[in-house]
């Protein structure tokens, strides 16, 4: 386990189960798969991030804001994030075709509704950001593995952000409302609720449900996957402190000089608290 | 969700008439147009149904045939929905590949029936690991004004709900042959997708092409007859708070029961 992991002070307010409920791999109900983020992992990149989350591998580069190409698709007053999410063909089992599926379009489509809340996309006119995810090993959960990946690479790049984005799920496992669904509970389960936060402006950016449940069920899920973004958005900060070798000082200073930009990024909020 | 100058004027106009709580076309903010239904109209499919909600049209056509089983449910049968934004659609929709919102489109649709768990999979796998029934969804788009999964969830549970698939016997020798009989797909639930569009501070459900255009972002609730929640799926590059979230799932379940019950030929 990642040492930048932080211990899980969840205060979900659900009470006990009436009959003991184990899952496949031990954890508890509100507990994460191990979290490990690495930043700084391609060279080539702007920007980069790996992750570990469970089982999932998962390796997020970020090129730009660049010149759009083609040029069709560049917007004459704002810029355009494009995420592409693609799957190794020895990622999962059976080998898959390294073809984009109709699943990686929808993938791609929903993490740049989930990112791009985050942004400041009206500074970059006919310009792209690029942002690559390649899952190298899929073990449940991969778009929500892959977002956070994507939001340290993002900050790795160097662009601005209003806020990070943490991504986790919850689900239904043999009636139980668990946090972070691995394979297992991915392909058994009776729903799966991936959700994607920002922690500082408190909204939810991706939300995608399937399976069935009662629309009380539905809210508790959302909640206790919230409570797993905010465990995940400390291991992100984590990781990118560490690259960053930031202390509280050298947070203040940046905000400083982002305040002549005229906008103040998420990083600068934390002093607040 | 686009930003250029005519759309951003549109975008005043529409929150402004929303701000006085109502639509462009008099709505109220949770009203939908109305809704018309055609069922079993083609011959050809083994089910089929036609939605108008305002200027909205769909067809969707049920086919169902025989098929070889995904590799890790030899026993099951398949079920598969796809769409089509055809060209005449729209002046802006061209002919080619499929854009990301037919994707997405068809991949919502399928999730609201299949995590719903509408059809006993089981009932129509015949030879475990050969042969399955295979039951295709085509939702086809011959007008865009707007909201098109919750037309296309009504059209599919609709077609659904009339189609008779062809009848197969198989032999002892795991033979399958095909006979003159047709028997009505048994459905075990009726899944109907709502969207709930969000307009700066406002929620509207049955948006049309232009209030789509000026959305900042949409949440889908599908919910069965029993008010379970099947399907969600938030798009447009917003935040939903948690508060927002409840509000939309109290519209939806409020909404689902009323449009659940267009499922049917219209008078």
């Amino acid at each position: 386990m990642s040492k930048s992991k932080t211990k899980a002070k969840t205060k979900t307010k659900r009470k006990s189960r009436k009959k003991k409920f184990e899952r496949v791999d031990g954890r508890k109900a509100d507990e994460l798969r191990p979290v490990k983020i690495e930043t700084g992992v391609i060279p080539n990149a702007d920007g980069s991030a790996y992750i570990e989350m469970g089982r999932n591998k998962i390796i997020a580069g970020v090129y730009g804001p660049r010149e759009m190409h083609p040029k069709r698709l560049s917007k004459p007053h704002r810029g355009v994030l494009r995420v592409r999410y693609h799957m190794a063909p020895f990622s999962v089992d059976p080998r898959r075709s390294p073809a984009p599926s109709r699943r990686d379009t929808e993938i791609g489509m929903v993490m740049t509704d989930a990112l791009e809340p985050a942004l400041f996309l009206e500074r970059y006119p006919r310009s792209v950001i690029d942002v690559y995810v390649e899952i190298i090993q899929a073990d449940g959960g991969t778009r929500c593995a892959s977002v956070n990946a994507a939001a340290v690479a993002l900050v790795d790049a160097g662009i601005p952000m209003k806020d990070l984005v943490a991504s986790c799920a919850a689900g239904k496992m043999e009636d139980h409302i668990v946090l972070d669904l691995g394979d297992y509970e991915d392909k058994k389960g009776q729903a799966d609720v991936p959700v994607a936060y920002m922690p500082k402006l408190e909204e939810v950016t991706l939300l995608q449900m399937d399976g069935i449940l009662t629309t009380d069920e539905t809210v508790e899920a959302v909640e206790l996957a919230i409570e797993g973004c905010k465990q995940v958005y400390e291991v992100q900060r984590e990781a990118l402190k560490k690259k960053y070798g930031m202390d509280e000082e050298d947070t203040a200073e940046d905000a400083e000089e982002s305040e002549e930009s005229g906008e103040e990024p998420a990083e600068s909020e934390e002093e607040d608290k | 969700m686009s930003n250029n100058i005519v759309s951003r004027l549109k975008r005043k106009k529409i929150e402004e008439v929303l701000e006085a709580g109502t639509r462009m076309d008099g709505r109220d903010l949770n009203d939908f147009r109305e809704i018309e239904v055609r069922t079993n109209f083609l011959e050809k499919s083994e089910g089929s149904a036609e939605v108008r909600m305002g200027k909205t049209h769909i067809v969707v056509g049920v086919k169902a045939g025989l098929g070889t089983p995904f590799d890790d449910t030899p026993d099951e049968g398949v079920l598969m929905c796809n769409a089509e934004y055809t060209p005449v659609a729209h002046q802006t929709w061209e002919p080619g590949p499929p854009p990301h919102g037919a994707i997405e489109l068809a991949r919502v649709v399928d999730r609201g029936l299949r995590s719903a768990e509408i059809l006993n999979m089981e009932d129509l796998g015949l030879v475990s690991g050969e042969k399955v029934y295979i039951v295709f969804v085509d939702l086809y788009v011959l007008n865009w004004d707007g909201n098109l999964i919750d037309a296309c969830g009504l059209g599919a549970l609709a077609a659904l709900k009339g189609a008779e698939i062809p009848v197969f016997k198989v032999s002892k020798k795991n033979e399958v042959s095909e006979t003159d009989k047709t028997q009505k797909l048994e459905l075990r639930c009726e899944p109907i997708p709502i969207t709930i569009y969000k307009i700066g501070k406002h929620f509207i459900l049955d948006a049309t092409a232009d209030e789509e255009e000026v959305a900042d972002g949409r949440l889908t609730v599908t919910l069965d007859e029993n008010n379970n929640v099947t399907t969600l799926q938030k798009a447009g590059p917003v935040g939903f708070t948690v508060d927002e979230i409840k509000k939309c799932i109290n519209i939806a379940s409020e909404k689902a029961a009323e449009i659940r019950s267009q499922a049917v030929a219209s008078e």
